[in-house]
């Protein structure tokens, strides 16, 4: 377990060197200045002298690995510097965005966890039946239709048409419905058929038949014993499609105006505000690599095989 | 027996329509400058927000421009830009996958330790972060796509080379003389076909909604171009007068990614490689 966390780790450390690197030179190289945007903030004329000493303060006449050396060394202790057009700096930024996004995913969570366990279970227990063809239809469906576009259905017919929910900003539970819906549907798909071919592969081992024969109720059979022998596999593809959870996000938060980091890294792309880009990317690695971790640990707490093997075969293997 | 038989044919028959209909979607995407009637790009203000007419049988847009017109040239964009980013991540990514799978050693385990890194990070994110740092725009959101996606395709057929070349005909070939490229190419070759194809198939929807959304964010094809996302948030602005221009692009959007996944599963049923496409 322990080398399985180092090594993730460890992917994870190679990815930032090479993404930042790869970043680093982008904004060295880029068509625009970055010295040039900063100044250009505040429409005044610009003269030589304060180009060179920005530049000078920047540390831009450094060659490019001393520069680059520098930035990083800031830039792993969380200091991504100031955004060039707010000047407020980055961290802060992400840490006001941060909550609301947090919001909006456990949001979508609980709606994609509302729909896929009872169509995938159901689906799993009535193969073949009406709910099954529904559950594919739906899963289908799901994996085709633009978040977006299912969002802007949703304001127009919501917001819009009936005026029940507001359709934008963040102001409490019920501007929180709408976006986590719309994402909700988007990520669900994949759960639904994945719940119902994980679960019609546990129904068929020899524990179900064996809880049977002692005769435990239908009821505690599926949801103790099937239910959980499933998870795994569930678990996994969670922890594979987090990014298009993180990426809808993204989608979401710009159509709902919604205050997030999301609409945050759109906004800064958009103002080519590379150091809030950054911080970004920083701040998802992190949150992505806790995640894929608490995916692994929870593989032993779901599966007393695992621990079984790791017990018998010493702990570190 | 019987059963079985029937149940095969029924499959082939489905099969042999949806590849029609794909091949029919490809094919009035690239030819439509032969059925077009309206210049795509024409502004005339005079013709706004028509209804539908014989002259424009979906009406117009805010600017005048003929709405069927536009979608089907988004088709060409949209479906376009998808394969293309595709093939490039193909050509990229399938030779990186059998020379680290066929050398193996030093190579494959730099290889590998780059694809691990890339894989460990959602694409998405990293798409849309590239995309930023170069700026916003389709042939960086290309770019970006590119980046990503190759990665899969070389470990797909690294992973496929190395269980091939254990096997014992590879053995064969080799005891009987075949060089490393003739082995690559006769043996090899047909099983890599099946799997990246799949892989393939099943990706392209997947980039469509990627290259869509982000088109209609911003970051993607920017206007006047009628790529399918860009074309839903120059609608924006109208949907509660004009509520079917903001239908079309996305009923677009759904039919095409529908059809490249059902075609991905079909696909992946023939080969039988459901295992290696999705681990």
């Amino acid at each position: 377990m322990f080398r399985i966390l180092v090594r993730r780790f460890i992917e994870v450390v190679i990815f930032v060197l090479v993404i930042t690197f790869i970043s680093f030179l982008f904004v060295r190289l880029a068509p625009g200045d970055p010295v040039l945007s900063i100044l250009q903030v505040d429409d005044v004329s610009i003269t030589n002298e304060q180009v060179n000493e920005l530049r000078e303060e920047l540390g831009f006449n450094e060659p490019l690995l001393v520069q680059y050396g520098d930035w990083f060394t800031d830039f792993i202790q969380l200091d991504f510097g100031n955004s060039y057009l707010t000047n407020q700096p980055v961290m802060e930024m992400i840490m006001s965005g941060l909550p609301a996004t947090i919001e909006l995913a456990v949001g979508a969570l609980l709606v994609m966890l509302g729909i896929a366990i009872p169509l995938g279970s159901l689906a799993a227990l009535y193969r073949g039946s009406w709910i099954d063809q529904i559950s594919r239809a739906v899963s289908l469906l799901g994996a085709a239709i633009p978040s977006f576009w299912l969002g802007l259905l949703l304001i127009d017919l919501f917001a819009v048409r009936w005026g029940a929910l507001p359709t934008m900003g963040r102001d409490g539970f019920r501007s929180l419905i709408l976006p986590s819906v719309t994402l909700g549907l988007a990520i669900t798909s994949v759960y639904v058929r994945l719940l119902r071919s994980s679960l019609i592969d546990s129904l068929s081992h020899d524990f179900i038949r064996a809880a049977r024969s002692r005769g435990i109720s239908e009821m505690r059979i599926f949801f103790a014993h099937a239910f959980r022998y499933s998870l795994p596999p569930v678990i996994t593809v969670f922890g594979v499609s987090l990014g298009s959870l993180i990426g809808g996000v993204v989608v979401i938060e710009v159509i709902f105006a919604y205050p997030g980091i999301g609409k945050m890294v759109v906004d800064s792309i958009r103002s080519r505000d590379y150091p809030v880009i950054q911080g970004y990317l920083l701040v998802m690695a992190i949150i992505v690599f806790m995640v894929n971790s608490a995916v692994d640990l929870s593989y032993r707490y779901l599966n007393p095989e695992l621990r079984l093997k790791e017990r018998k075969h010493g702990k570190w293997s | 027996m019987e059963l079985v038989i029937k149940k095969k044919s029924k499959r082939r028959w489905r099969m042999t329509v949806l590849f029609t209909v794909m091949a029919t979607v490809l094919a009035v995407a690239a030819y439509t400058f032969l059925i077009l009637k309206h210049d795509p790009a024409l502004v005339n203000l005079g013709e706004r927000l028509w209804p539908v007419s014989m002259e424009h049988p979906l009406g117009t847009d805010h600017l005048g421009r003929d709405v069927l017109t536009r979608l089907l040239l988004g088709a060409q964009l949209t479906v376009g830009y998808g394969l293309l980013s595709l093939f490039a991540a193909v050509i990229i990514g399938v030779p990186f996958g059998v020379i680290a799978g066929f050398k193996g050693g030093l190579i494959d385990r730099i290889f590998m330790r780059i694809a691990d890194a890339f894989l460990s990070f959602p694409d998405t994110i990293v798409a849309i972060v590239l995309s930023g740092l170069l700026g916003p725009g389709i042939e960086n959101l290309l770019l970006a796509i590119v980046l990503v996606k190759w990665v899969n395709y070389a470990r797909l057929v690294r992973s496929t080379v190395i269980t091939e070349r254990q096997k014992d005909y590879v053995t064969a070939a080799k005891i009987n003389g075949l060089s490393s490229f003739g082995i690559m190419r006769k043996h090899l070759f047909p099983h890599l076909i099946g799997n990246v194809l799949v892989l393939a198939s099943l990706d392209l929807g997947k980039i469509i909604l990627l290259i869509s959304s982000l088109s209609y964010i911003g970051l993607g094809a920017q206007p006047p171009a009628p790529e399918w996302g860009a074309m839903l948030n120059d609608a924006r602005p109208y949907f509660q007068s004009n509520m079917l221009l903001m239908i079309y692009p996305g009923l677009a959007i759904v039919f095409v990614v529908l059809l490249s996944n059902i075609l991905g599963d079909y696909l992946r049923d023939a080969f039988d490689v459901k295992k290696e496409v999705e681990s």
